[in-house]
C-alpha cells in the first residue's frame, strides 16, 4: 500500500535539507558560541533571507494542513486566516521595527529582555517568557502533526511505535542540525520549503480546478449555509463577531509568538523589516488559494472514495488536503507536495525550538538559576534546551489525540495574546505599571483558559452575554480586554496610592532607527 | 543643529502615511462590507474575492507607506557622535 515513487521523491528532499542543515552552520560564519549568531543568525539577514525565514515560519504545515481543513469541515468561517494574515502586516509595519532597533542597542535575544530592561521587573519578564514557552509548544506539535498526516497518507501506518518511528527520525534529525547550526538551518531551509509550497499551489491552482470544472463549479457544490457566514438575528451577532475576532485575535498574537519574534530580531535592519511586510503578503495570496483548496476536497469527493475512507477515520479533515494532492497529481508529485508539507513542518519546529531556548537561557536560567553566565555557557544552555523542547513537542504529540490541530494552535493565541500589553504598549509607553500588568496578565491567562475550558477546548469561540444579546468571539480577544481593563486599573491605583515605581533601563533614542550613515 | 545629537539614527519621515495602514483592518474586520455571494467574479462569490483582492490592495498601501515614510539619515555622513 506504500507509495514507492512519492516515498522515494520525499525522502530525497528530506535528506536534501538534513544536509543543507548542517552546511548551514558554515555560513555568513560566526562565532556559534554566542547566543546572538546561534540564535538569532548575527542579526545580519537582508531582506530576501528574511522574507523566506517568516514566510517560512509563519506559513506553516498549519497553513497546508489545517486552514483547508477547517474550510472543508466549516466553510466560510475558516477563511478567517486570510482576514487575519491581512491584519498582520500592517500592525507589524509600524510596531516591530521599534523592537528591533532597540533590542539591537541593547543585545536583547528576547522579548522578555525587552520587557524586563523597560519595566525593570524580572517577574514581569518571567511572565512573558513562560508564556512565549507554553504557547510555542502545541505550537510546534501542531507541526508534527502535519508531518504525521503525509507519512500516513505515503501509505505508512502511523499507528504503534513503529508507526511513531518515521516521526521520531524527522525531529532527531531536525534536532540534531538545529543544535549545530542554529537560526542559519531553517533559514537555509525556507528557501527550499518556500519554493516547494510555491510550485506546489501554482500546479494546484492549475490541475485541480480545471479537472472540477472551474471555481464557479466547486463554489456550487458548497452548500449554501456554508458558503457564507451566519448573519447576525435578533439574538446574536453570530458569524459576524466570531470572524472579525478570529482575524484580529490571531493577528495580534502572530508577532507576539517567540518564533516570529526570533524572525524579526535576526534580520539586520528595521527597514528590512517593514521592507518585508509589504513583501510578505505574497503568502497571504498562497494561503487564500490554500483555503480554496478546502472547497476543492469537497467537490471532488475524495471523501467517499473508498481508498480513502481509512485515513479520514485516521485524521478527519486534515487528510483532505493530502487526499486531493494523491487524487489529482501523479506519484512524483504527490511527493513534491507531501515534502513541501512535510520541510513546512520542520523550518518553523527549527525557529520555535530555538526561539525557547533563548527565552528559556535569557529570561529563566541566567534570572533565576546562574546569574553569572559566559556568553559560551548561556549558547551551551540554550542549545541543550532547544533538544529538550523538541522531545516534549514529539511527547506531546504522541500522547494526544490527532483531532483539529488548528485549536490547539487558537489554544496557545489565547495565551501569547496577554504579552501584548507589556511588549506592544511597552514599546510606545511607559503609564502602565509593571504590578499593573502582572496582574493583568494573570487575569487574561484565567479568563482566557477558564473560557476555553468552559467550551471543552473544542473551540474558542466564547459566545459572550451582553444585556441579553449574544455576542460570540475568539476568547483570546475577550480575555485581552479583560487584560488591559485590569492593567490600567491597577496602574491607575498605583498613581493614586503613591507606590515607589520602577525604573527604565530604556532611553527614548533607542527607539529611533538605527541608520547606516 | 538639532539632529546633530542624533547621529546615527533616523525618525521616519512624514508620519502621517502612517494612518493609511488602518485601511486594510477596516476593509476585512467590518464583515458586512462583504458577506454576500454577489457580485460573483469569476466563479468567485464576493466574500471570496473582495478578501484576496484586500491581500494585494494592503500590500500596495504597505509598499507605499514604506517608501514614503523611509527613514533617512538625520545626521552627517561620517557620524561625528561615534
Amino acid at each position: 500500500m506504500m507509495n514507492t515513487t512519492a516515498t522515494f521523491v520525499f525522502v530525497l528532499f528530506f535528506v536534501g535539507v538534513t544536509i543543507l542543515g548542517f552546511i548551514a552552520a558554515h555560513w555568513r560564519k560566526g562565532d556559534l558560541a554566542q547566543l546572538d549568531e546561534w540564535g538569532l543568525g548575527g542579526r545580519r539577514f537582508g531582506t530576501i533571507v528574511t522574507w523566506f525565514l517568516l514566510g517560512g515560519d509563519l506559513y506553516t504545515a498549519y497553513t497546508f494542513v489545517a486552514v483547508p481543513a477547517l474550510v472543508f469541515g466549516a466553510g466560510a468561517t475558516g477563511f478567517f486566516a486570510l482576514p487575519y494574515t491581512i491584519l498582520i502586516y500592517p500592525f507589524a509595519f509600524v510596531v516591530f521595527p521599534k523592537l528591533w532597533s532597540i533590542a539591537k542597542r541593547h543585545g536583547y535575544v528576547t522579548a522578555a529582555d525587552f520587557v524586563h530592561a523597560r519595566y525593570n521587573s524580572r517577574m514581569l519578564a518571567l511572565a512573558v517568557a513562560l508564556t512565549g514557552i507554553v504557547a510555542t509548544m502545541p505550537y510546534i506539535a501542531l507541526q508534527l502533526v502535519g508531518i504525521e498526516v503525509v507519512i500516513g497518507a505515503l501509505g505508512f501506518s502511523t499507528q504503534g511505535f513503529v508507526g511513531d518511528l518515521p516521526l521520531i527520525i524527522a525531529f532527531a534529525i531536525l534536532a540534531a542540525y538545529t543544535y549545530t547550526s542554529g537560526l542559519r538551518a531553517p533559514a537555509m531551509i525556507a528557501v527550499v520549503k518556500d519554493v516547494l509550497i510555491y510550485v506546489t499551489i501554482i500546479a494546484a491552482m492549475i490541475v485541480i480546478p480545471a479537472q472540477l470544472g472551474g471555481f464557479g463549479h466547486i463554489f456550487s457544490t458548497v452548500p449554501p449555509e456554508k458558503l457564507l457566514l451566519k448573519a447576525p438575528d435578533a439574538a446574536s451577532l453570530n458569524g459576524y463577531s466570531a470572524y472579525a475576532t478570529l482575524a484580529v485575535g490571531s493577528a495580534l498574537a502572530l508577532f507576539l509568538y517567540p518564533h516570529s519574534v526570533t524572525a524579526i530580531l535576526s534580520s539586520n535592519s528595521g527597514n528590512t523589516i517593514r521592507r518585508n511586510m509589504s513583501l510578505l503578503p505574497a503568502y497571504s495570496l498562497v494561503l487564500g488559494l490554500l483555503a480554496l483548496l478546502g472547497y476543492m476536497a469537497l467537490a471532488s469527493g475524495v471523501k467517499d472514495m473508498p481508498e480513502y475512507a481509512q485515513y479520514f477515520k485516521a485524521y478527519g479533515a486534515n487528510f483532505a488536503v493530502p487526499a486531493l494532492f494523491l487524487h489529482y497529481f501523479p506519484s512524483w508529485f504527490v511527493g513534491v507536495a507531501f515534502a513541501a508539507i512535510g520541510i513546512g513542518a520542520l523550518v518553523p519546529a527549527a525557529i520555535m525550538s530555538i526561539a525557547a531556548a533563548n527565552l528559556y537561557t535569557r529570561n529563566v536560567h541566567r534570572e533565576f538559576v546562574n546569574t553569572n553566565m559566559t556568553p559560551e555557557q548561556e549558547t551551551n544552555v540554550a542549545k541543550l534546551v532547544s533538544l529538550i523542547v523538541k522531545v516534549g513537542a514529539v511527547v506531546f504529540i504522541l500522547a494526544l489525540p490527532l483531532t483539529y490541530a488548528i485549536q490547539l494552535q487558537l489554544l496557545g493565541g489565547i495565551w501569547i495574546i496577554q504579552t501584548l500589553p507589556a511588549l506592544v504598549l511597552g514599546l510606545y509607553t511607559r503609564v502602565l505599571d509593571h504590578r499593573g500588568l502582572l496582574i493583568g496578565w494573570a487575569t487574561g491567562i484565567g479568563v482566557g483558559t477558564w473560557m476555553a475550558v468552559s467550551l471543552q477546548l473544542k473551540g474558542s469561540i466564547y459566545p459572550l452575554h451582553l444585556f441579553g444579546y449574544v455576542v460570540p468571539g475568539y476568547a483570546a480577544v475577550w480575555a485581552l480586554i479583560a487584560n488591559l481593563i485590569v492593567s490600567i486599573v491597577v496602574s491607575v491605583l498605583v498613581r493614586v496610592l503613591g507606590l515607589k515605581r520602577s525604573d527604565d533601563r530604556t532611553r527614548p533614542e533607542d527607539y529611533l532607527d538605527i541608520v547606516e550613515g | 543643529m538639532a539632529h546633530e545629537a542624533t547621529t546615527g539614527t533616523g525618525q521616519p519621515r512624514n508620519k502621517h502615511w502612517l494612518w493609511l495602514l488602518i485601511l486594510p483592518w477596516i476593509g476585512v474586520v467590518w464583515v458586512p462590507f462583504y458577506n454576500k455571494i454577489e457580485p460573483v467574479l469569476w466563479g468567485f462569490p464576493y466574500f471570496y474575492w473582495y478578501q484576496l483582492l484586500w491581500v494585494l490592495i494592503s500590500a500596495v498601501i504597505t509598499a507605499v507607506v514604506y517608501k514614503k515614510t523611509k527613514a533617512l539619515p538625520s545626521g552627517r555622513k561620517n557620524g561625528g557622535a561615534r
